[in-house]
């Protein structure tokens, strides 16, 4: 808690304090980027390997042998948790927003940067401990990302429901502490050290979304503690939260009285934010991409930070549509369902002000453009299945069904990755001083963005026609039958989409040692990080402070010398 | 849009969109006008902490708010007991060691006074602190009273009562899986032990920092923040008091 004055005094010199706790803020925003990196593609294999079951049941894999159906649960709660927690929670907020935050508005650090540090070591062994569970006798755990109780409370409740799943909570919990420690600093951060002439309304929009996320993670991750506390309490300690008089094999628990619905309640009111938290960096990153390849300002900058405020704060009173089926009153699934459906408002003001930028602008389709452009794609295609499954009637015929995954995915799974792609290509010379590859970005973008629809459209198809999610041998089913032929064209599109992740990795890779050397504004773009060299010295501005005279996006000044001002420009220039 | 050509000469220098947008860097800016951040000042380092500590008790407020969800909730509802068939409703309230509890809340009361006291003696000794180096001005050399290990003696009185209501909640026949408000009463105050425990750890580093001779100032920062955590507990532990006694 003690205010630190790390940047009071030279860079550190040794390996270990530079590199691995390290207290400068960009190091630990690239340490985060790097264990997401290898989280997505640890998740990314497992649902190659859930794919692959779902259309071939009996396929023997090497060195992983034939999947059993509670091998095909583990596959899915850890291919879940995984990407939620240490990709989609991880990147876009403690990768870069670690990274650019400061840079942006001007700071030389984060507020508080011992804790930054402690916040990416204890990431980092909430990773070790779920990864764990794998390598535990009866393996990894059954209940899926949402850890529904009752068969998350019970130790007996099947294979990876011992040891298994009480690593689970252990690092979900570890994750909460962690990701509160960082939520404190960029909050902290962004209230209190921001450069002279940075205001609120000059911060650019990817500092409000993740000012807004770190809000959302603040209130959350408290929740979701409690929750997990009060679990373990029930596994281990022998409480009744959550559990209700039950048996297992005829015989009784010994728990009575708890209910299930109370774990849904906490941690759905966890778990409605966690999406947006998964999604509004992306908001951001698309934000700053679309208006600097327009060369146009954002459209309705204001309306943009309300529409994230309003956002934020509609997502925490949103939680019970994900429980329209747990036989609640239908008054409160009406109010549930209004509220949902209020989100399409301000969601719409984001995509309709993303859509006024692009027009008649133009366009510079480099590649992190077109990764924006296709997280809006992604972000409208996903979006507009909400409105379906927040309206209770519709929700009986759809909940559990294939729809459900369908419209996670595309809104809140892969288009936040596409604004992890986004981030990638416009920061990668900042963070690394060299460009990425552009044809092998173009390729990787076609891959992902043609490969995302062929997985996730049909989905919806399958979800309509009735094919329940979770199940893992669909074949066996004379009325799933029928879709089968639509299950392998997925697979197939799965297969090349993750092989397409591949040209991915390789630019990333190669361009660290090979790109060309980027100049220190490659974008011509106009907020602080442009500003300074690149990649950018220990205390960020090499000795001086930015004062900031200007909004962030401003493009196309009429009277200015060039299409783009810089934040810190301080000329007054007169047009003639 | 690159290539403006104004039609009508221009009314004024045009270098932003919006006059909001081209104010002085300085009203409105980021810190007001206040000291660099980048300067070791120690009224903005102070700022900085407590802002930071205002944020850290939000999410430790969140985790007793769905504590206290949870208790409400598990309160109220109904079970089918086996032996009758019948739905019931299992909470029974459990008697609390009152005297035991009313002893620790007046300890914890104290030490929320003492750590108070530790606080303004140390911000004046830091307010004092130019004074002393002027040659020729002594402002005596009085001993210090401890109130910082009053206070940390007072916080471990606390804990070992709450352990001493505990073995007596046990020796009565209530554990943590007795009941269910059994279950919510070692809750409550073991999870608001673990963050007492933590404020006694913060006030021991604040007194190492006496022995390694560090600056008075980083001193007051870490006992600043650290009394307000206090009180926070102090408040914390009379609602959760409250809770159990009223809720029951």
């Amino acid at each position: 808690m003690v205010a630190q004055e790390s940047h009071g005094h030279a860079a550190p010199q040794g390996f270990i304090r530079k590199y691995v706790f390290s207290l400068d803020h960009k190091v630990i925003g690239l340490q985060y980027y790097f264990l997401a990196l290898t989280a997505v593609f640890v998740g990314m294999f497992l649902s190659l390997l859930m794919r692959i079951h779902l259309v071939w049941p009996g396929a023997s894999i090497p060195l992983i042998g034939e999947i059993k159906p509670e091998t095909y649960l583990s596959l899915l709660t850890m291919h879940g948790t995984i990407m939620v927690f240490f990709v989609l929670t991880t990147a876009p907020q403690g990768g870069f927003g670690n990274y650019f935050l400061p840079i942006q508005i001007g700071a030389p650090d984060m507020a508080f940067p011992v804790l930054n540090m402690l916040s990416f070591w204890t990431t980092f062994v909430a990773y070790l401990v779920m990864l764990s569970a794998f390598f535990v006798v009866g393996g990894a755990p059954l209940h899926g990302w949402t850890g529904y109780a009752p068969l998350s409370a019970l130790q007996s409740a099947g294979p990876g429901e011992g040891l298994g799943a009480d690593l689970w909570i252990t690092s979900i919990a570890i994750f909460c502490i962690a990701s509160l420690m960082g939520a404190l600093n960029f909050i902290t951060t962004t209230l209190d050290m921001r450069a002279k002439g940075m205001t609120l309304m000059r911060m650019p929009l990817t500092c409000w979304s993740w000012f807004i996320t770190a809000i959302l993670g603040l209130l959350a991750f408290g929740v979701l503690l409690s929750a997990g506390i009060l679990l373990l309490m029930d596994r281990n300690m022998g409480t009744s939260f959550f559990l209700p008089l039950g048996t297992i094999n005829g015989v009784l628990t010994g728990h009575k009285g708890g209910s299930p619905l109370l774990w849904q309640h906490l941690f759905w009111f966890f778990g409605h934010p966690e999406v947006y938290i998964a999604i509004l960096p992306g908001m951001g990153v698309a934000s700053q991409v679309l208006s600097t390849f327009s060369r146009k300002p954002i459209f309705g900058y204001k309306a943009m930070v309300y529409a994230m405020l309003a956002i934020g704060l509609l997502g925490f009173m949103v939680w019970g549509h994900h429980m329209f089926m747990s036989g609640m009153s239908p008054y409160t699934a009406f109010a549930f369902s209004v509220m949902t459906m209020a989100i399409g408002v301000p969601s719409a003001i984001k995509t309709f002000n993303w859509l006024g930028t692009l027009w008649g602008a133009r366009i510079r389709f480099q590649s992190p453009m077109l990764f924006a452009i296709g997280f809006v794609s992604l972000f409208v295609s996903g979006g507009l299945s909400g409105p379906f499954l927040a309206q209770p009637v519709l929700d009986i015929q759809l909940h559990d069904t294939y729809f459900v995954p369908a419209h996670f995915h595309l809104i809140m799974g892969v288009a936040a990755i596409f604004g992890i792609f986004a981030a990638t290509y416009y920061w990668f010379p900042k963070m690394f001083g060299r460009m990425m590859n552009e044809s092998l970005a173009r390729w990787h973008f076609w891959f992902s963005f043609i490969g995302t629809y062929a997985i996730f459209m049909p989905m919806h198809y399958l979800g309509m026609a009735g094919q329940p999610r979770r199940y893992s041998q669909g074949t066996e089913l004379a009325y799933l039958k029928p879709l089968l032929p639509l299950q392998k064209f997925i697979t197939y599109a799965a297969i090349v989409t993750i092989a397409g992740q591949l040209i991915f990795l390789f630019n990333l890779l190669w361009s660290l040692r090979n790109g060309k050397k980027a100049p220190d504004n490659p974008w011509e773009a106009t907020t602080l990080e442009w500003t300074t060299t690149t990649p950018p010295p220990h205390d960020n501005f090499g000795g001086h402070t930015p004062v900031v005279y200007h909004g962030p996006y401003e493009y196309a000044v009429p009277g200015a010398p060039r299409d783009y001002v810089m934040q810190t420009d301080p000329a007054t220039v007169v047009a003639h | 849009m690159a290539t403006f050509t104004p039609t009508v000469p221009a009314q004024r220098p045009a270098t932003s969109r919006g006059d909001r947008n081209n104010l002085p860097p300085i009203p409105g800016g980021g810190d007001d006008g206040r000291p660099d951040f980048g300067s070791p000042d120690h009224a903005v380092r102070l700022r900085r902490a407590r802002l930071g500590l205002a944020i850290a008790l939000t999410p430790i407020l969140m985790l007793f708010v769905s504590f206290t969800s949870a208790y409400v909730v598990r309160q109220g509802l109904p079970t089918l007991d086996p032996a009758t068939n019948k739905v019931v409703r299992d909470w029974s309230p459990i008697p609390l060691p009152n005297t035991l509890f009313l002893i620790n809340t007046l300890l914890l009361v104290a030490s929320s006074v003492t750590v108070e006291l530790a606080r303004r003696r140390i911000a004046q000794r830091v307010a004092l602190e130019p004074v002393e180096t002027i040659p020729g001005v002594s402002l005596g050399n009085e001993k210090e009273f401890p109130w910082l290990g009053l206070t940390i003696v007072l916080g471990i009185g606390f804990l070992t009562g709450q352990f001493l209501a505990w073995r007596d909640l046990a020796a009565r026949g209530f554990f943590v899986a007795t009941g269910p408000s059994s279950s919510f009463v070692y809750l409550l105050t073991g999870v608001h032990a673990i963050h007492l425990l933590g404020g006694i750890l913060a006030l021991l580093v604040a007194g190492t920092t006496v022995i390694l001779h560090r600056r008075l100032e980083s001193r007051h920062i870490v006992v600043d923040v650290t009394a307000w955590y206090w009180h926070f507990m102090a408040l914390l532990w009379i609602y959760i008091l409250t809770l159990m006694e009223l809720a029951r």
